[in-house]
């Protein structure tokens, strides 16, 4: 069972980059979430099983809308093949798993299973609330930030306007032209992909 | 046999996940990319824990912290591409090159 789940994530996975719609790209990996959920589930971790499922479904939904505000094509009517250094990555991810794979066979694998009956969700509490709380506290003291930093990034521009305005980039060479991109020339080449390629 | 093979599925997602966030031109698919690594980090996490720890609650404790960085991650990652598209109309890595120089 477990086998069978751990393999459809992975297929899951794998389908995030091959279907031809974002959205579905986004439903791909929220399946692959949900199997590792499951996963998790069965190897007696039910709460982080269960909290990663619902997690991964809200944030899925929250990526799948952001897929129809700002994407091309998010039908998934004509293929879609939006690649750079293609070569490179897939070497990359293969030589990630081979290596990976090499450590995990290689290596000798303690064997000390959770023990049967043992009331784990409960541990989980007095862990956090406990020897751990610092840790807790720490995390939801970023997740604050977090929200605060969000909130600040995805704001529109604040009662100064915008944060480079008249600015002028520094020069390549003394006395040259600014360098890169002049300030107030809007995007430039921002919808050029729109054809769908 | 078990925790074998839900590392070498973790092994699997985080090779996906960073051909994903590699070769993706798109913001949001490059993003499904590093979701898929934490997603792969989880699965171990969780594996190695059920089977190798004896049930210190630390290891799940260790997993909530994968989660929480999933959460910074994401909110922070579309917060950036909502910035970028306000500023630059780009939602392609190739639309803001002028970083590189």
């Amino acid at each position: 069972m477990i086998a069978l789940l751990a393999l459809f994530a992975v297929w899951t996975g794998w389908r995030v980059f091959r279907v031809d719609s974002m959205v579905r790209a986004s439903f791909a990996l929220m399946l692959s979430f949900v199997s590792v959920g499951a996963i998790g589930v069965l190897l007696s971790a039910p709460y982080i099983g269960v909290a990663t499922v619902f997690m991964m479904a809200v944030e899925m939904m929250v990526m799948a809308i952001f897929m129809v505000m700002f994407m091309m094509n998010p039908a998934g009517l004509n293929p879609m093949v939006m690649v750079h250094q293609h070569r490179l990555s897939i070497a990359a991810g293969v030589l990630a798993f081979v290596g990976l794979s090499a450590a995990i066979l290689l290596s000798p694998l303690p064997s000390d299973p959770v023990p049967e009956g043992s009331d784990v969700v409960a541990q989980l509490g007095h862990e956090l609330l406990g020897p751990s709380m610092l840790v807790f506290e720490t995390a939801g003291v970023t997740l604050l930030a977090t929200m605060v930093g969000a909130v600040i990034l995805s704001s529109r521009q604040g009662w100064f306007g915008a944060a480079d305005h008249g600015s002028r980039p520094p020069d390549l060479t003394a006395g040259g032209d600014p360098a890169g991109r002049q300030p107030g020339d809007g995007g430039g080449h921002g919808h050029h992909h729109h054809g769908g390629h | 046999m078990t925790l074998t093979i839900v590392l070498l599925a973790a092994a699997a997602l985080i090779g996906i996940g960073l051909y994903g966030a590699l070769s993706q031109q798109s913001f949001v698919m490059l993003m499904m990319g590093l979701e898929l690594m934490l997603n792969g980090a989880l699965l171990a996490v969780v594996g190695f824990w059920s089977q190798s720890l004896g049930g210190m609650p630390e290891g799940q404790l260790m997993a909530i912290i994968v989660m929480a960085v999933m959460a910074v991650e994401m909110a922070i990652g579309f917060a950036l591409i909502v910035a970028v598209y306000r500023k630059r109309q780009a939602d392609m890595t190739e639309s803001i090159g002028t970083l590189k120089q």
